[in-house]
C-alpha cells in the first residue's frame, strides 16, 4: 500500500529522536547546577558565594563551561614539541618533509663537543601554515627530539603568526602526541591530562635502542 | 508545442555537484537534450608532484586524491610500490590494512548514499544518520593513525604503527552497533515511496555499455556484471576471507543505491573474519628502509576501491622517486557515461544520477 514506506521512515526518525545525543557542543556547553559544581569543583554554598550570577544561570541550565571533544592520544596536532637537549641539528626532519617547510640553521657548538650536542641551533622554524601534519618529520627523527603536538586551536589573523619560531619551541609547554612514539603509549600517557606533564626529554624516553640510560652511561665512560 | 532550446552551465560552484564540477546542459523545456561534463577545476598536478618526492612521501599525496577514501588510496599505492621494490609485507600489517580499507569502504559508501539521498531533496536527515556512522569510523582512524581524513597510515611493507589497545574494543562495539543502524537506514529509505518512484528506471545503464566504457565498482555491479577485484584478482589476503558480491538487476539509480548498502554489510563481515584471523607479530619487516630504492622497472596493481578499480602505474629508473606515476582513477572513468545516462530525463534526475555515480572531484582531476 502506498504510504507504508513513508510511515516506516517516520517511525525510525521518531525512535532516533529519543536516543542519546551524538553532537558535541564546542567550545562551550551549557550545563545545569550539578554539571557546574562538577566542573568548578565547589560546594553549592561556595558556588553561590563566589559566582552568584553563574549560580542563577545554572539553575536554568544555561551556565556555560568549556568543552573539549575527545581526542585520541595519537592525534597529530598543530604545535610541534621539540627538545633542544636532544636535537643534534642533523636536519633529517627538514629532508624528509614532503613540503620543505622546516628551516634549520646550525653552527658548530662552543660547548664541549660530546655526542649529540656538537651543533648549536640558531633557527628552527616550522611553517605550519603550509604543514599538512603527515608526521614524516617525526618518523624521520633519529633521536626522538621532535614530536607532534596535541593542540588544534592555533588560528591566526596573519600568515606570519603560523610560523613556529625556535624560541617558542624552546619555551612552550610540552604536550606531545604519542604518534610514532610507542614508548609513551606503553606508559599510558594522555596528552590532555594535567598530571601527565612532560618536563624534559628524560620523561619522553626512547623508542629505539640505545635508551636514555645507555646513552648517558656511554658518555660518562668516555670522559 | 515547440520550445526554444536553452543551454545552461551548472557549476562549477554548485551545491549539488560534489566539488568543482561543471556541466553544460541543453534543455528542451525540462528535458535534457545534451549534457557535456567539463572537468579540471581541481587539478593539482599530483602525478607530476610525485616525480620529485620519495616513495614514502608520495603516500601523503595519495590521501588527497579521493579524500573520502584515503585508506584505499594508500593501499593501492603501497601495493604498487611493494611489487616494484619486491618487498614482502608483514602479515599483521596486511591484516591491519585490510581492516582499515574495509572500514574506509563503509565510510565512503555512507557518504555516497547520504549525498545521493541529499540530492533527491531529503534535506540532511538521512545524510546525518549516515555521517554519524562515518564519524565513528573516523574516530577509529584517529586512534589508529592520528588523523581522520588524510591518514597516511600505510608504509611499504605494512603499516607504520600497530593499532593501540583501545582500538579493538571500539571496533567491536562499532561492529555490534552497525547492523542495527543499517536496519534503521533501510527502514528509512529503501521502501520510501518517494525515493523509489524517483530512482527506479531512471538513468538505466545496461551491461554492454558499462563494460565497453570500462566502468568499474558498485556502478558496474549494479548493472549486473559480477566483477569485483577482491574476488577476481585477490590482493592482500582477500583470498582468505569469504564474502558475497551484491548485484543489481536493472542498472538504474535505485540499484546503485541498493548495491552500496549491501556492500556495507559485506564489509562488516570481512572485518569480522579479519579479526578472527589476525595474529600478533611484526607490522612491518625490519629490513625495509625509510628511503625505498627499487630497481628499474614498472608496476601496476589494481585494487577494488569504494568507487571502482584504482591502480597506480609506477615507472622507476632506479632512483629514490618514481620516473612516472599515473593514476587509474575510477571516478574519472565512471563519469564518462554521464552524458549517455541522463539524455532524455528531466533536470531533477540529472543531480540524482550524478550522485549515484559517486564521483569525487579530487580524484577526477588529481
Amino acid at each position: 500500500m502506498f504510504g507504508i514506506g513513508l510511515l516506516k521512515g517516520l517511525f525510525t526518525t521518531l525512535k532516533n529522536l529519543f536516543g542519546p545525543v551524538f553532537t558535541v557542543q564546542y567550545p562551550n556547553k551549557k550545563v545545569g547546577l550539578l554539571g557546574a559544581l562538577k566542573f568548578h569543583k565547589k560546594t553549592p554554598a561556595n558556588f553561590i558565594k563566589t559566582q552568584p550570577k553563574d549560580f542563577v544561570k545554572s539553575l536554568a541550565g544555561l551556565h556555560e563551561v568549556p568543552e573539549y571533544p575527545d581526542q585520541a592520544t595519537r592525534f597529530r596536532g598543530q604545535d610541534f614539541n621539540w627538545f633542544e637537549d636532544r636535537c643534534t641539528g642533523c636536519a633529517s626532519c627538514a629532508k624528509y618533509c614532503p613540503l620543505g617547510i622546516i628551516k634549520i640553521e646550525t653552527k658548530p657548538s662552543v660547548r664541549d663537543a660530546k655526542e649529540g650536542s656538537s651543533y648549536d641551533i640558531d633557527v628552527f622554524d616550522i611553517d605550519i601554515g603550509r604543514c599538512m601534519f603527515c608526521g614524516l618529520c617525526v618518523e624521520a627523527c633519529p633521536f626522538d627530539a621532535l614530536h607532534m603536538g596535541s593542540g588544534f586551536e592555533r588560528a591566526n589573523e596573519k600568515r606570519d603568526g603560523l610560523v613556529i619560531p625556535v624560541d617558542e619551541l624552546r619555551t612552550a609547554i610540552k604536550t606531545p602526541s604519542t604518534w610514532f612514539r610507542p614508548q609513551m603509549e606503553n606508559k599510558n600517557y594522555k596528552p590532555k591530562e594535567i598530571d601527565a606533564e612532560i618536563k624534559d626529554y628524560r620523561d619522553i624516553g626512547r623508542h629505539e635502542k640505545p635508551s636514555d640510560d645507555e646513552l648517558t652511561e656511554r658518555w660518562v665512560d668516555e670522559r | 508545442m515547440s520550445t526554444e532550446l536553452v543551454t545552461m552551465n551548472i557549476g562549477p560552484i554548485h551545491p549539488s555537484t560534489h566539488g568543482v564540477f561543471r556541466m553544460r546542459v541543453t534543455f528542451d523545456g525540462e528535458t535534457i537534450i545534451d549534457a557535456e561534463p567539463i572537468i579540471g577545476y581541481l587539478h593539482r598536478g599530483s602525478e607530476k608532484l610525485a616525480e620529485e618526492r620519495t616513495y614514502t612521501q608520495i603516500v601523503t599525496l595519495t590521501d588527497r586524491m579521493d579524500y573520502t577514501a584515503s585508506m584505499t588510496n594508500n593501499q593501492a599505492y603501497i601495493l604498487s610500490v611493494e611489487k616494484l621494490a619486491g618487498i614482502k609485507p608483514a602479515e599483521r600489517g596486511v591484516w591491519l590494512r585490510m581492516i582499515a580499507a574495509e572500514l574506509q569502504r563503509i565510510a565512503a559508501h555512507s557518504v555516497a548514499i547520504g549525498f545521493l539521498i541529499n540530492d533527491l531533496g531529503a534535506w540532511h536527515t538521512p545524510l546525518l544518520y549516515l555521517l554519524r556512522e562515518r564519524e565513528k569510523i573516523l574516530e577509529l582512524f584517529e586512534m589508529m593513525c592520528g588523523a581522520r581524513i588524510t591518514n597516511s597510515y600505510l608504509r611499504p611493507g605494512g603499516v607504520f604503527m600497530d593499532a593501540p589497545d583501545e582500538f579493538w574494543p571500539s571496533l567491536n562495539r562499532f561492529l555490534d552497533e552497525m547492523p542495527e543502524r543499517l536496519n534503521d537506514i533501510e527502514n528509512l529509505l529503501t521502501d520510501n515511496e518517494i525515493i523509489v518512484s524517483r530512482t527506479q528506471n531512471v538513468a538505466v545503464l545496461n551491461k554492454e555499455d558499462a563494460i565497453n566504457a570500462s566502468i568499474t565498482g558498485p556502478m558496474l555491479r549494479a548493472s549486473g556484471v559480477d566483477w569485483d577485484l577482491r574476488h577476481r584478482n585477490p590482493y592482500d589476503f582477500y583470498d582468505k576471507v569469504s564474502f558475497r558480491r551484491p548485484l543489481g538487476t536493472v542498472g538504474d539509480n535505485n540499484d546503485r543505491y541498493l548495491v552500496r548498502l549491501q556492500e556495507i554489510r559485506e564489509s562488516l563481515k570481512i572485518i569480522e573474519q579479519c579479526l578472527d584471523l589476525i595474529e600478533p607479530g611484526p607490522i612491518k619487516p625490519e629490513e625495509v628502509p625509510f628511503l625505498v630504492r627499487p630497481g628499474e622497472g614498472d608496476s601496476y596493481v589494481p585494487i577494488e576501491a569504494p568507487k571502482g578499480e584504482l591502480g597506480f602505474y609506477l615507472v622507476s629508473d632506479g632512483g629514490i622517486s618514481p620516473f612516472r606515476c599515473h593514476v587509474r582513477a575510477p571516478s574519472l572513468m565512471n563519469l564518462t557515461l554521464l552524458r549517455d545516462m541522463v539524455i532524455g530525463y528531466k533536470i531533477a534526475d540529472l543531480f540524482v544520477t550524478f550522485g549515484s555515480v559517486d564521483v569525487n572531484m579530487g580524484e577526477v582531476d588529481r
